[in-house]
């Protein structure tokens, strides 16, 4: 029987500023490679499913530019962009992660693909230049109004932790 | 507890208000309602499913039944990890489809391949 088990995704926290996630994905890496640096590809999974995704630039070389954006049925827009630093195909792919409206934070995030028997292991790792970076990062991809919640839920959270501590 | 039936408990912005007002004091229905300026069927809606996810228990007093915040659930839940394991997971769910028809495609010509590469 040719059934796939889907695999889970892991998501670690290596430090208050780092986060690593892996997931197999069923395709060798070359394909997987193209899906992840394609700009006729990339808008088919990278934004949220209820927002278009656009490719402004997608120059896949070491010190290329790249930028997308992410289009809400009421025309909002959320803006990425950032730089290449490494590009090895189809092994390792460097680059630089800036939310436009919070500019001048920025991560850097490293997917590494390993093959193993025609799948691959996906290791996305992020590095953020501080705790509120990562915090506002997450806050981006967002509606605001659930943004809202999630920073009282932290902010519940932190309390308990004290209170038992 | 699951992680996921506390958050899920939690997204929802009148039981979160319900939660953080019962991390000061435990209290009745008919307060909590008042607080909250809620309605008391809507608030007892609310306390049924933050039970359900373990979040409050209820202790009775006199004619009065008291809510009281549970906060195990809570400890376990590292919010900010949910959200991005939310983000990429939607991520990786879409991937898969773009790379199972990557492959449908590419499938097809390295099957090809391996037949005219093979004891043919």
């Amino acid at each position: 029987m040719a059934t796939v088990s889907k695999s889970a995704m892991q998501v670690k926290r290596l430090s208050d500023t780092e986060l690593q996630i892996t997931r197999e994905l069923d395709a060798p890496r070359e394909i997987v490679f193209k899906a992840l640096t394609d700009p006729t590809l990339l808008p088919k999974w990278w934004g949220p499913r209820r927002y278009k995704t656009v490719v402004d630039t997608m120059d896949v070389r070491p010190g290329g530019k790249w930028r997308m954006r992410n289009i809400a049925a009421d025309g909002g827009e959320h803006a990425f962009r950032g730089e290449f630093r490494e590009v090895t195909p189809p092994e390792r792919i460097v680059w630089t992660f800036e939310y436009e409206p919070l500019a001048g934070h920025i991560s850097v995030e490293t997917m590494t693909l390993t093959e193993r028997d025609g799948r691959t292991l996906l290791t996305v790792r992020d590095a953020f230049s501080s705790k509120e970076d990562l915090d506002g990062m997450l806050q981006s991809g967002m509606e605001s109004g659930a943004a809202e919640s999630y920073e009282r839920l932290d902010e519940l959270l932190a309390d308990l932790e004290k209170k038992s501590a | 507890m699951n992680a996921n039936a506390t958050f899920s408990a939690l997204a929802e912005p009148n039981r979160l208000q319900i939660v953080e007002l019962l991390r000061r004091r435990p209290l009745p229905v008919g307060q909590i309602a008042e607080r909250l300026r809620m309605g008391q069927p809507q608030v007892s809606k609310h306390l049924r499913v933050l039970s359900e996810a373990g979040l409050v228990r209820v202790t009775p007093l006199a004619q009065q039944r008291i809510y009281a915040l549970r906060p195990e659930p809570l400890k376990e839940l590292d919010i900010w990890l949910e959200k991005y394991r939310r983000t990429w997971g939607d991520r990786f769910d879409r991937l898969d489809e773009v790379l199972s028809e990557l492959t449908a495609k590419q499938g097809k010509s390295s099957r090809e391949n391996k037949r005219d590469g093979h004891r043919e």
